[in-house]
């Protein structure tokens, strides 16, 4: 068990690609760190170049307190989860699980001890004879999970390892990889794509965009104050709406929604308003009808209703033509082209720089 | 095939039988001679059906060969084929997995042109260069061994790019996984490519065997010493003898006998074959 930290780290490719570009990064011993983003952002870059299978081109990463940039990936005390699971197809399960340890001269009967007891804990037993072309994907995810943890390192490092699997069982494996984590306490970094796993799991959340951190934090602080306006439409689901606003020469901001907002302390000449889809309250439009006083109002025209069982998504765009989700219980019936007025608390509202995308506070 | 067209199907059956027919004649022609005497080939036809020889003869051409063409024993030329094709076989798999492991795997100066080199000598086999080898084996004493036997056509980039393509279709994650779980680069070798390989290298271990069993030319070259005598070429040897008649029932004999090996090993292993078909793997 060990906390991992990276110091301006940076991984420059030989063609000259920067895929990491100065990454801080400090992970508490036996947390569970999730880094996220969209495919390209360096996310697997970054844990491939703490599990060794990477060079760092510049920057130090540090293992337990010691820099491991210098170490084969087999000296660093981790294991990895790949996406395709990586299982050896001429291996029985048992050798597969075996083999680091085999590797490292580990005593025959603690490999045995160790194989059984993980095997145990991922229910797998059964099938420790079993060559891995004889399993289903779900069982050859606990296999390579085995392997991870029957060498008992450090660090575990997960790629992308439910993607390959159906959505229930992605579900089920997500709680369960959880479950053991917590029991383990061994420090692991997750990297994934889908934002839903990657909220669900941490309990610390690194947001990755183009080879840099946009946000470091755990999920519900990423969610609850996104700290640029791509973390802002990255996390969550659907998506904060983003609706562009300028300041008139009051100082005062007026949405280009059509109403006043308030007034900001930022010198930013441009903004952006954010608002979460479920912020946003729906009611019939009644032009020149005075609305609540606390909160921002305008105007929403229908362009389609997905409903997905407890809620309905309502599509629509302002009177300037922008697009908006609104997240609203039950079965919402609006026919397309229908107006409707919306509020939403100023509370409940996100400030963004159009310049950089950094949050106002 | 989905179509049911009855006389598609009997002129399917007609074409197969016909070319199994066409391969399986020359056999059957030469173990009926194998079976008959000398004197009933005197009238230059070649019997159709079996004759009552065939214990005395193969017998014969086991204990004694053909001393007359100065061919030795055909158990001596069986053993001396079989010597030359497991040597070339064998050589010819370990160098050429070595080979491609190093190209797929390892970063090295000039590894590509490397690989064009071996590449190239697709281009070269042994008939286009046998003068020059020759010379080399010659010089270098391998003239009558098993080692001038073989070695010469060990070298060749048919398995190394084989080879090759196979370990290019390994997935670069096991490599990986490999890495994490300390396998140096020879254990990862022996413990992961070998056995993924496997039914690649049974299927072309019976290509090089039967290759190595059929080569011709290059042991009557080198050579001069009738202990060195492979099969192949000692049967040539029995057919051209001066001022007589070839003896055919024992010529047809060794044929027979000089065939068995490599139907030997084909036979052992097609399992590994149909096993490599079944388990798709990797």
């Amino acid at each position: 068990m060990a906390e991992v930290s990276l110091a301006q780290v940076r991984k420059i490719y030989p063609g000259g690609f920067e895929a990491v570009k100065t990454v801080d990064l400090a992970i508490e011993d036996g947390s569970l760190c999730v880094l996220v983003g969209p495919s390209g952002c360096g996310k697997s870059t970054l844990l491939r170049m703490i599990a060794g299978l990477e060079t760092v081109t510049e920057g130090t990463v540090t293992i337990g307190g010691l820099p491991v940039n210098d170490r084969e990936p087999a000296e660093r005390d981790i294991a990895m989860v790949f996406q395709s699971y990586a299982l050896y197809p001429h291996m029985s399960v048992y050798d597969n699980m075996a083999y680091g340890l085999r590797n490292r001269r580990t005593a025959k009967p603690e490999i045995e001890r160790r194989v059984r007891e993980a095997a145990g804990l991922l229910d797998i037993e059964a099938m420790l004879a079993r060559k891995p072309r004889q399993l289903s994907g779900g069982q050859r995810q606990r296999v390579a999970m085995g392997r991870a943890i029957v060498r008992e390192p450090k660090v575990f490092l997960f790629d992308e390892p439910l993607s390959n699997l159906d959505a229930k069982l992605r579900v089920q494996m997500r709680i369960e990889l959880k479950r053991l984590q917590r029991k383990l306490g061994t420090t692991s970094i997750y990297v994934t794509h889908d934002q839903l796993e990657a909220m669900t799991l941490a309990d610390q959340l690194v947001v990755m965009n183009a080879g840099r951190i946009e946000q470091i934090g755990t999920a519900m602080e990423v969610y609850e104050k996104p700290a640029t306006t791509f973390v802002a439409s990255f996390i969550g689901s659907p998506p904060m709406n983003l609706i562009p606003a300028a300041s008139d020469e009051n100082g005062q901001y007026f949405g280009e929604t059509g109403s006043r907002i308030l007034r900001l302390r930022s010198s930013a000449e441009r903004i952006v308003v954010g608002v979460r889809p479920e912020d946003i309250h729906l009611g019939e439009a009644h032009p020149g009808e005075a609305t609540e006083p606390d909160s921002v109002a305008f105007t929403v025209e229908v362009s389609g209703v997905e409903p997905i069982g407890a809620e309905s998504l309502v599509h629509g765009h302002t009177g300037q033509g922008h697009d908006l989700t609104i997240r609203v219980p039950g079965y919402a019936e609006f026919g397309a082209g229908r107006k409707l007025m919306a509020h939403a608390s100023p509370k409940t509202l996100h400030f963004f720089d159009a310049g950089n995308g950094r949050r106002i506070d | 095939m989905v179509e049911r067209r009855p006389y598609l199907t009997v002129l399917t059956h007609l074409t197969l039988i016909l070319g199994a027919g066409l391969i399986a004649l020359p056999v059957w022609i030469a173990f009926a001679a194998s079976t008959h005497e000398a004197s009933d080939f005197l009238s230059g036809l070649m019997p159709l059906l079996p004759g009552d020889k065939l214990v005395e003869n193969y017998w014969k051409v086991l204990a004694h060969g053909e001393s007359s063409a100065g061919a030795p024993p055909i158990g001596l030329m069986l053993f001396n084929s079989t010597v030359m094709a497991l040597s070339i076989a064998v050589g010819k798999i370990a160098i050429s997995l070595l080979s491609a492991f190093a190209i797929v795997y390892f970063r090295f100066p000039l590894k590509m042109a490397a690989f064009w080199i071996i590449f190239l000598t697709l281009m070269l086999p042994v008939e286009v260069r046998i003068l020059p080898t020759y010379e080399v084996v010659a010089g270098l004493g391998l003239l009558n061994t098993y080692a001038g036997l073989s070695i010469p056509l060990i070298a060749s980039a048919t398995a190394t790019f084989l080879f090759r393509q196979v370990f290019l279709t390994i997935p670069d994650e096991l490599t990986e996984a490999a890495r994490i779980d300390g396998a140096g680069p020879m254990k990862f070798f022996r413990d992961i490519l070998i056995p993924l390989s496997r039914t690649n290298i049974a299927a072309l271990f019976v290509i090089l065997f039967i290759y190595g069993w059929n080569q011709y030319l290059w042991p009557l070259l080198v050579t001069t010493d009738a202990s060195h005598y492979t099969a192949v070429m000692g049967i040539q040897r029995m057919v051209a003898v001066p001022d007589s008649e070839p003896l055919w029932h024992l010529i047809m004999a060794t044929a027979i006998l000089a065939m068995l090996p490599p139907v030997v090993v084909i036979l052992l292993m097609q399992r590994l074959f149909v096993q490599g078909l079944i388990e798709q793997e990797k």
